[in-house]
């Protein structure tokens, strides 16, 4: 197969690799049969002719694209572009935490004792598309985070496709690894900037050790001409707290994995994401939740709101395994429908297995609340903007819990435009 | 000021209007009264332009204007304001900035300027003391949270700061102790003046205790049965509505 003899054999992930390979190999690439994927399917994207190994290291200028950084406030950067680590745009550091990319982390001697222990260790190694990336990512970002040390600025993470390529594709790999009474926060953004097609199968794997704490802010606000399939998987040690926010509001066809797996008690994880999105968009949050221990706390909000011909699909699965008593699991799921051919797929899965828990989940797909439009009509608030103060309103919750001032003031300008609405105050 | 001919309206093929005649002139309180179910919220909506309702037949005629057809916005931005029995709770939008939101497009409606923000400022604070509102309340989400008191003191703060021509209070008075009973009405008596008018809708006589109407008038069945004075509805009180009811057979 020629897809090996582009694999980096001198790698000590040589049989990582090969492995991962021979897995996508037997499965291919996932198809609507498969229960997973029902309700997603990516035949249109794949007949692209997808330069998979780009030639050409392609340069940005930042004035170009400083709009798609939190530029206020200063931040640790790893940036790509068009799957190449570009030093120019980046502001990386080994000062007291690693903060750099994942090909040295891969490649170097001295970080070999730390990838032998965490690279491909929770990521799965049978999900198909996760298994294409094992093989063939050799880029991304690579942050060690040591014991104690909290990170005083965010980290962000951004993907841009220049388009130079008439179709590309590109398969990050995230390693984020948080030690003991460590903190951080992270942004991790994929934009295109011109509308030929990309198709983006990334992979992060995050380590939270005991009592670390981990805000991961995923913005997905991409062009219509980008597909996105995130594959996250997170493993979590005694009384840590990780949580991550999905904003989509942007991109054709979007698939978030998004799991979260336990390894010691009274850890605390949070899932949350808002959702806004029309035309012929398509997000599908497919989440995981794996209570395997006692004492463990799961909060899962995802508000979806879905115009014109768009589709959105939820798909939670708690499971709750023998020995997770004591288990305090929670997910909403809330999906409004303004356009007349908008679909939404609602699946919540709950598996429980042991006999002393507390799980609830709530689904709710509606239309806009007619007596709260009525309401601020009443008052001189006109449809539209009406209508928008109540998509934020629906909204809130998950906005409100962004920790970081300058992202949710950013988000809520995301959404004020995507809205179409200027309200005199920032939402 | 507020002039509704022949009212009709139904809604989903019943008929909860059937011909309400009504003349409310500037510098007037006018009470409506009536049973459950009477169709008092329905003539209310109606009124504010909820567009759950059709309207069949008859004229709403705002300073000799048809406001019938408008959306429920350009009747707001022509002075007609709805306080409602139910606020809505609107997280995240603080009540502030709902209402300076509220204030500019009415003004932008009118073709006028936005309200300067130091303007907007003062007209807060003199509103809302007037409503002896805290300031820490000005900054929280509409509504969201509120005590049934505090709802009903926000509804008016917003037509303090909207000065409407006509006020419909729609049953203002439920969920109300007898504080912000007091604290309510004497916000309306103080925004009253010879240029507005104000229709307020309420069940019991309580309320016309504090916001003293020159007329009374009991609507039932849709439509409106009796008319008379500010003793009216002392008599309703004593006697209750089968009174209307058995003097109408």
């Amino acid at each position: 197969m020629a897809f090996e003899e582009q694999i980096d054999v001198t790698s000590q992930l040589h049989d990582v690799r090969t492995s991962a390979i021979k897995n996508f190999e037997n499965k291919g690439f996932p198809t609507k049969k498969e229960e997973a994927w029902k309700y997603t399917s990516l035949n249109a994207i794949l007949k692209n002719d997808f330069t998979v190994f780009p030639k050409h290291e392609n340069a940005i200028e930042f004035a170009e694209v400083k709009k798609y950084f939190l530029h206020e406030i200063d931040t640790y950067k790893v940036i790509f572009v068009d799957g190449k680590f570009s030093s120019f745009l980046s502001s990386t550091t080994h000062d007291g935490l690693d903060v750099c990319l994942m090909s040295s982390a891969l490649t170097k001697p001295k970080y070999k004792m730390v990838i032998d222990e965490y690279f491909n260790k929770i990521a799965s190694k049978d999900e198909t598309l996760t298994t294409l990336n094992t093989a063939f990512a050799n880029e991304g970002a690579y942050i060690n985070i040591p014991k104690s040390k909290v990170v005083e600025k965010p980290i962000e993470i951004i993907y841009f496709s220049t388009g130079v390529e008439n179709a590309l594709m590109v398969q990050p790999r995230n390693l984020v690894i948080v030690g003991e009474n460590a903190h951080v926060q992270i942004i991790e953004r994929h934009q295109s900037l011109n509308e030929n097609p990309v198709l983006t199968n990334a992979v992060t794997e995050i380590f939270a050790q005991k009592r670390a704490i981990v805000d991961y802010y995923k913005i997905q606000n991409d062009l219509l001409t980008a597909n996105l399939i995130d594959n996250t998987y997170i493993s979590q040690k005694q009384e840590s707290r990780v949580s991550v926010h999905t904003f989509s509001f942007g991109g054709n066809i979007t698939r978030n994995n998004l799991n979260f797996y336990h390894f010691g008690e009274r850890i605390d994880s949070t899932l949350k994401g808002i959702t806004i999105i029309g035309d012929k968009q398509h997000v599908d949050h497919y989440t995981l939740v794996n209570h395997a221990t006692p004492n463990c706390e799961s909060h899962q909000n995802y508000k979806t709101i879905l115009a014109d011909s768009s589709t959105g699909v939820f798909n939670g699965k708690i499971y709750v395994e023998k020995e997770a008593q004591k288990t305090d699991a929670f997910q909403q799921n809330n999906n409004i429908l303004i356009g007349d051919k908008a679909t939404i797929n609602a699946k919540p899965q709950l598996e429980i297995f042991a006999d002393d828990v507390k799980c609830s989940h709530g689904c709710t797909i509606g239309q806009l609340d007619e007596s709260a439009m009525f309401y601020m009509q009443s008052r001189g608030i006109p449809k539209k903007e009406a209508k928008a103060l109540l998509m934020y309103a629906f909204s809130n919750s998950v906005i409100e819990s962004i920790k970081i001032p300058e992202l949710k003031q950013r988000i809520t300008k995301i959404i004020a435009n995507k809205l179409g609405v200027n309200l005199g105050f920032d939402l | 000021m507020l002039s509704i001919k022949n009212l009709h309206a139904s809604v989903e093929d019943k008929e909860i209007l059937k011909g309400i005649n009504l003349e409310i002139k500037a510098g007037e309180v006018h009470a409506i009264m009536g049973p459950n179910g009477a169709g008092k919220s329905t003539l209310s909506s109606i009124i504010a332009g909820n567009e759950n309702y059709e309207v069949s037949e008859g004229e709403i005629l705002l300073e000799g204007e048809d406001i019938s057809e408008l959306a429920p916005e350009e009747r707001a931005h022509k002075g007609v304001f709805l306080s409602f029995q139910y606020p809505v709770e609107i997280p995240g939008v603080s009540v502030t900035n709902f209402i300076k939101t509220a204030i500019n497009e009415k003004r932008k409606a009118n073709g006028q300027e936005e309200m300067p923000a130091n303007e907007m400022l003062k007209l807060i604070r003199e509103k809302s003391e007037l409503l002896e509102m805290d300031r820490k309340f000005l900054s929280r989400s509409l509504n969201e949270g509120f005590s049934g008191g505090e709802k009903k003191r926000n509804e008016i703060f917003q037509m303090a700061m909207l000065e409407p021509k006509i006020a419909i209070l729609d049953e203002t008075d439920s969920g109300l102790d007898i504080d912000a009973l007091r604290i309510v009405a004497n916000g309306v008596n103080k925004l009253k003046n010879e240029n507005n008018a104000v229709l307020v809708i309420t069940h019991y006589q309580r309320l016309l205790d504090y916001i003293i109407p020159d007329f009374v008038h009991v609507l039932m069945d849709g439509k409106i049965v009796k008319s008379g004075g500010k003793e009216l509805a002392y008599e309703l009180e004593e006697k209750g509505y089968d009174w209307i009811k058995s003097e109408l057979n």
